[in-house]
């Protein structure tokens, strides 16, 4: 055996294959594009590939930071395309009345009024999934039709423009020679961190999705964990609204944010944390978020044509979906493992109960 | 009157899974026309015995001869064309669709490929008339309470060998009763008999005593994975029965139990009026006190489980009251008992207890970080020294706090359970099967930490199969019979297994 | 004796009153969508009567211009029936148009040709779907999510523009009318039509129908009950699937050209047709009727917009998803009460 305790340490961690195909991603570019990775300062601004793929990637980031508790707790959010249209109509459309766009205190209040709009909507969706018990997918499914209606109510239907200097800063700005839109992602993925890692709420968040019933008897309240994760993960589709309309100074109800949930999902499952709930990872979920965007803009360097980008998208899922299903792992790679793995550790008292005292399991 | 031919024999039946041999040359019979009960406790082979026969499980050993000829099933569904239609605890139909389709799906009448509905409807009202029930077949199956449900149960297993030519030989009945109230029971047995005397072989399998006793005509003892015995129901008493099935002689037992009590247990803790849960366990008046130890003894389904998850809040009582130290709790979640101080390691470790996917550390602190909830984490340093002590204190091994808990052994997993409800000083710790399915050394470390706890005056509630271990850990026993508390004991030279054991089997205390 | 102890205790099982019948029976929600379209066309009867609402040819018009939405929410109730989803609705109407455009316009082959290749390619991708799906024990939401994406690429790999369509059969078949009466009907309505009795007919009246029914009820119960669970859950996305290429050559024929863009997230408005339709969300109860009830009053709400002539197009979307969350709501109510 050639591989070493320290090689297999790596291998198993979890952020190795998400980190191992962004930087795959990334090599494809240097044949096509010898400059990929140098990045100049323009105008005491920095431009490169790289900073553009973070920049134009930080909506996806937000979204699919805040789809990782919620996918957690062995859900999901179908809205969060919604949301983003949502806020983003609601903030300029206040912006736009004003008389003096540039002025701070017009600005803050039109985004409080937009992010307030996203809580109402993660406060909905959570009440529906907690408090009546209903499946996420279905839960989620209302504001997701009905939202970007609401979107175009607020907007009238037509794209509605700001010229406000303080809030294109959000999405479009610099500061300290990076796009401002970088700092917000940085606040927010720092901010998700300290409170599932600082606090306790991510191993809480992981109980309930790793075993609901266990969950419920070592006393965990898990509606109220629900509601919080499907607030937050709203409140990060309001972020991501703001940053989308500051970016064009525009607000289009019916195509901002238009599929980000299914990108963000994808990010999610890229990133190692299963559908299924339970063991969540921020740091995938960055990773993957930043894989998507590699791919949109590896497709058009390399001078694929850009159409094909939802081709190379759909093998994606299909592969990382396949890769976490045990079943296919079994057909495809079950006699190898097999092969490898040491006998079950198990003690064999354990398996003659459990064979005889569960049939109810096996039947129901 | 001579005894006729059996219609099913099965001899030398072995069955083995990875490391553990469920079933070692297991004999078994049976004859047309009669109620058959399998009988067992945890472990004996029961359900394996009947998933061989049904062609769930492939045999490893011996042979089945059917209506004399030898057979063979890949599956399920080959055993039920030979006439072997098995009805589960589970009722296994849709509810959604309506009795007659329940009765005939998959073998719908047709008429050029087109579901013959009068026919449908007729042929299913026949059938339900013929075995004296009196269900309106069309209306929607889950407009039935569950007791119909399981009649329906019986009645497609039974259509459908008859459908398929072989007419049913034998119906196997797994623990149909279990969720019954007496007339649902009742109604039950009437079809049993009605089958019974239509010639069909009836393998009924129960965990009530007095069941077995009214209904059936024979039976057959199973004790970890061999053949105890096949009696003729007359013939054996309750009291014989429960020694077969737990497998000493009387005497024996008595032997081998020695008692170990301590302490003088304190005031009251716990008090239980009343409380009950229709389905589960008739209403049962408990007191629990201070660093005093309850062992629960009763066959598997006499209902100590129910009673331990009733007095955990796990389950919603329908009747009576709970007061700990004095305060009522109120029981609707089990939160309620939590903050009164009760903690619960249910049975299943691995559905309701482990969060497989998380490490040792975290399952260990999670009742107590529930506890605090989730703005007030335990400070690092504190909670590295909890988990390490505990894992020191119960041998956890391996001693690894990062460990993946669900890659660790069953009597590994039962101290991280018990680490976690440790953790919070629980007043009350109700520990269900806890030495089940793990090691022997595992096992002595448990009990002795049951009685440790106990002298720092921690109440415990014990359940367990073993007699033995009850009455060695306890001060107090209750003894459960068909979901009743029958009796409570108090623990002392002169009880011996045999006291309990005919406890259990009369149902009443001397 | 036996029998004497029987009958008298199975009695007191039967469902109590009529009123609990009433509320146990599951047409209910379809007779509650048929009442609101009712209310609501007698609703635009009196409020537009002076504008030609009431002419025949406006109800009829409700059928040709949703013929597409109909079909595509014929699948959709199959696969909802058996308790899936299938996301890659709109994607597969949208290929469909491109590439039944792409084959007549640019290839040039005949129309005969090209309707089976469709049909064919929708059912195959449906197959494929459903397969993954039961032998990997992967999600239906997520592996149809691939699904659609997948057919919107391929709608962009072969045209970034939309191709219209000039050949002459089509045209002349798209502007066939079918007079019934004074008013008439489409070519596209009468195959919806016919695809909404042929999916009647073998909901109902074939066993494959009953044990979409039966999966969809009790997935564990259907296997343990010898119904051949796999197979009936990989014909139903091959069953969307082709009604899905259906509906994009009803598409293609209503609108006459292929678009990369066209019908994008239509499989909401067929989730949310069946949905309001009556069927459960959660499989198992349904019927294929009530989505004819929840595709007409969705038609209904656009015909209403239009008539209103103030108000805008996304009221419908508003409408639609406050229907949709009524009705869930009701859903959620039923069963709630029917496990108690």
């Amino acid at each position: 055996m050639t591989t070493t305790p320290r090689w297999r340490a790596l291998t198993h961690h979890h952020l190795f294959w998400p980190v191992a195909v962004l930087v795959v991603l990334l090599l494809v570019n240097i044949p096509f594009t010898p400059d990929f990775f140098s990045i100049k300062m323009t105008d005491g601004h920095l431009y490169g590939s790289l900073v553009s793929i973070v920049l134009f990637g930080s909506p996806l980031i937000l979204v699919a930071v805040g789809m990782t508790l919620v996918i957690a707790t062995g859900g999901i959010d179908l809205s969060v395309g919604a949301v983003v249209a949502i806020t983003g109509a609601l903030t300029c459309a206040h912006l736009s009345e004003q008389a003096d766009q540039n002025a701070l205190s017009g600005v803050f209040t039109a985004l409080a009024i937009g992010l307030a709009a996203a809580v109402v909507c993660g406060l909905w969706n959570g009440f529906l999934v907690a408090r009546m018990g209903i499946q996420p997918i279905i839960a989620t499914l209302i504001i997701m039709v009905a939202g970007r209606g609401v979107a175009q109510l607020i907007t009238d239907g037509q794209i509605i423009t700001v010229s406000s200097e303080p809030y294109k800063l959000i999405g479009g700005g610099y500061w300290l020679t990076l796009p401002f839109s970088i700092f917000v992602v940085l606040a927010v993925v720092a901010v998700t961190a300290l409170l599932t890692r600082r606090t306790a709420l991510g191993l809480l968040v992981e109980s309930v999705g790793g075993n609901a019933e266990a969950s419920r008897l070592v006393g965990i309240r898990s509606r109220r964990i629900k509601i919080m994760v499907y607030v937050f993960c709203a409140l990060c589709a309001g972020i991501a609204g703001l940053m989308i309309s500051s970016n064009t100074s525009a607000a289009d109800g019916n195509n901002a944010g238009l599929w980000i949930e299914l990108d963000a999902i994808l990010a999610v499952v890229i990133g190692g944390t299963a559908l299924t709930g339970g063991r969540f990872s921020i740091g995938g979920t960055v990773v993957g978020a930043l894989v998507i965007q590699t791919l949109t803009t590896t497709i058009y360097t390399i001078g694929v044509p850009t159409q094909t980008n939802l081709v190379f998208k759909a093998a994606v899922v299909i592969v990382v979906c396949l890769m976490q299903s045990p079943k296919f792992r079994a057909k495809v790679f079950g006699a190898k493992r097999a092969a490898q793995q040491p006998p079950a550790p198990a003690a064999p008292a354990d398996t003659a109960p459990t064979a005889d005292a569960a049939p109810k399991l096996e039947v129901s | 009157m001579a005894e006729p031919r059996p219609v099913l024999e099965m001899t030398g039946i072995v069955k083995e899974f990875p490391g553990v041999r469920a079933l070692s040359g297991v004999d078994f019979r049976l004859f047309p026309g009669e109620i058959h009960a399998l009988l067992g406790e945890n472990g004996a082979g029961k359900s394996t015995l009947i998933k061989v026969l049904t062609g769930v499980h492939t045999l490893d050993g011996g042979s089945i001869t059917l209506s004399g000829r030898p057979v063979r099933f890949a599956g399920p569904a080959q055993a039920q064309q030979a006439g072997i239609s098995t009805v589960y605890q589970e009722v296994n139909l849709c509810p959604n669709l309506s009795v007659a389709e329940n009765i005939f799906i998959g073998r719908e009448p047709t008429r050029f490929g087109r579901i013959d509905w009068k026919r449908l409807r007729r042929e299913a009202a026949g059938l339900v008339d013929r075995l004296g029930l009196d269900i309106d077949v069309t209306a929607p199956l889950s407009s039935y309470p569950l007791a119909v449900q399981q009649l329906v149960a019986i009645v497609r297993s039974v259509g459908t060998a008859d459908g398929e030519g072989a007419g049913t030989k034998v119906l196997v009945l797994d623990e149909p009763t279990s969720s019954l109230d007496r007339g649902e029971v009742l109604e039950l047995f009437a079809l049993m008999r009605r089958l019974r005397d239509e010639g069909v072989a009836i393998l009924f399998v129960s965990h009530f005593l007095d069941q077995i006793y009214e209904v059936c005509d024979r039976m057959t003892v199973l004790r970890n994975g061999t053949l105890v015995g096949e009696h003729m129901v007359r013939d054996l008493d309750q009291v014989g029965l429960v020694q077969l099935m737990i497998g000493k002689a009387l005497g024996q037992l008595d032997e081998l139990h020695e008692h170990q009590l301590h302490a003088d247990v304190g005031e009251p803790l716990l008090e239980a009026e009343g409380v009950g849960r229709a389905g589960g366990i008739e209403p049962f008046d408990l007191e629990i006190k201070k660093g005093e130890v309850i062992g629960l003894a009763g066959l598997l389904g006499s209902g100590r489980t129910e009673l331990a998850r009733l007095l955990f809040g796990a389950d919603q009582p329908d009747s009576g009251k709970v007061t700990v130290g004095g305060k009522e709790v109120a029981m609707s979640a089990p939160n309620d008992a939590i903050g009164a101080g009760v903690a619960f390691c249910s049975e299943n470790r691995k559905t309701e207890g482990l969060i497989p996917d998380l490490t040792v550390r975290e399952n260990i602190i999670l009742a107590l970080q529930a506890a605090r909830g989730w703005t007030r984490p335990i400070p690092t340093a504190q909670r590295d020294e909890l988990v390490a002590k505990y894992i020191a204190a119960l041998d956890i091994r391996p001693a690894n706090p990062e460990a993946r808990v669900g890659q660790l052994s069953g009597g590994n997993q039962q101290k991280v359970l018990l680490a976690r409800w440790l953790i919070t000083r629980p007043q009350l710790l109700i520990l269900d099967e806890p030495t089940r399915g793990i090691d022997i050394g595992a096992k002595a470390e448990i009990q002795k930490l049951v009685v440790s706890l106990s002298e720092e005056g921690m109440a415990v509630l014990y359940i367990a199969a073993e007699l033995e271990e009850v009455l060695r850990l306890s001060h107090t026993i209750g003894v459960l019979r068909d979901r009743k508390l029958v009796a409570r004991i108090a623990n002392g030279p002169e009880i011996t297994p045999t006291r309990i054991l005919e406890t259990i089997a009369s149902g009443e205390h001397q | 004796m036996s029998t004497t102890t029987a009958r008298p205790k199975a009695a007191d099982s039967h469902p109590t009153s009529k009123a609990a019948r009433v509320l146990a029976d599951r047409r209910l929600p379809v007779m509650v969508t048929a009442a609101l379209f009712l209310v609501m066309y007698a609703a635009g009867l009196s409020r537009y009567q002076n504008y030609g609402f009431g002419e025949a040819q406006v109800f009829l018009n409700l059928f040709i211009d949703n013929s597409y939405l109909l079909v595509a929410a014929v699948g959709a109730t199959f696969v909802i029936l058996s308790g899936g989803i299938d996301l890659s609705v709109g994607s597969v109407i949208g290929f469909t148009t491109m590439f039944t455009a792409w084959l007549v316009e640019r290839q040039g082959l005949p129309l005969v040709l090209v309707i089976p290749l469709a049909l064919g390619v929708g059912a195959l991708g449906g197959f494929l779907m459903g397969y993954v799906i039961h032998n990997f024990e992967i999600q239906p939401f997520i592996v149809t999510l691939a699904g659609l994406f997948l057919y919107r690429g391929l709608c962009l790999v072969i045209s970034k523009e939309s191709i219209a369509i000039g050949d002459a059969s089509v045209s002349s078949m798209a502007q066939t009318q079918v007079s019934l009466g004074g008013a008439f009907l489409s070519i596209g309505a009468i195959v919806a039509l016919v695809v909404l009795a042929a999916a009647f007919y073998v909901l109902h009246y074939t066993r494959f129908g009953r044990r979409v029914y039966a999966v969809g009820g009790n997935e564990q119960s259907a296997l343990l009950m010898g119904l051949p669970q796999g197979g009936t859950k990989i014909s139903v996305y091959t069953v969307s699937g082709f009604c899905s290429a259906l509906a994009g050559l009803l598409f293609t024929l209503y609108i006459q050209s292929g678009d990369p863009l066209h019908a994008t997230g239509m499989e909401l408005d067929a989730i949310a047709a069946v949905v309001i339709g009556g069927t459960l969300l959660t499989g198992g109860s349904g019927f294929v009727i009530g989505t004819l009830f929840g595709v007409l009053v969705l038609g209904l709400i656009k015909s209403l917009i239009q008539f209103e002539g103030t108000l805008s197009s996304w009221w419908t979307k508003i409408a639609t998803g406050v229907l949709l969350c009524a009705f869930i709501l009701i859903q959620r109510a039923m069963t709630a009460r029917r496990k108690t």
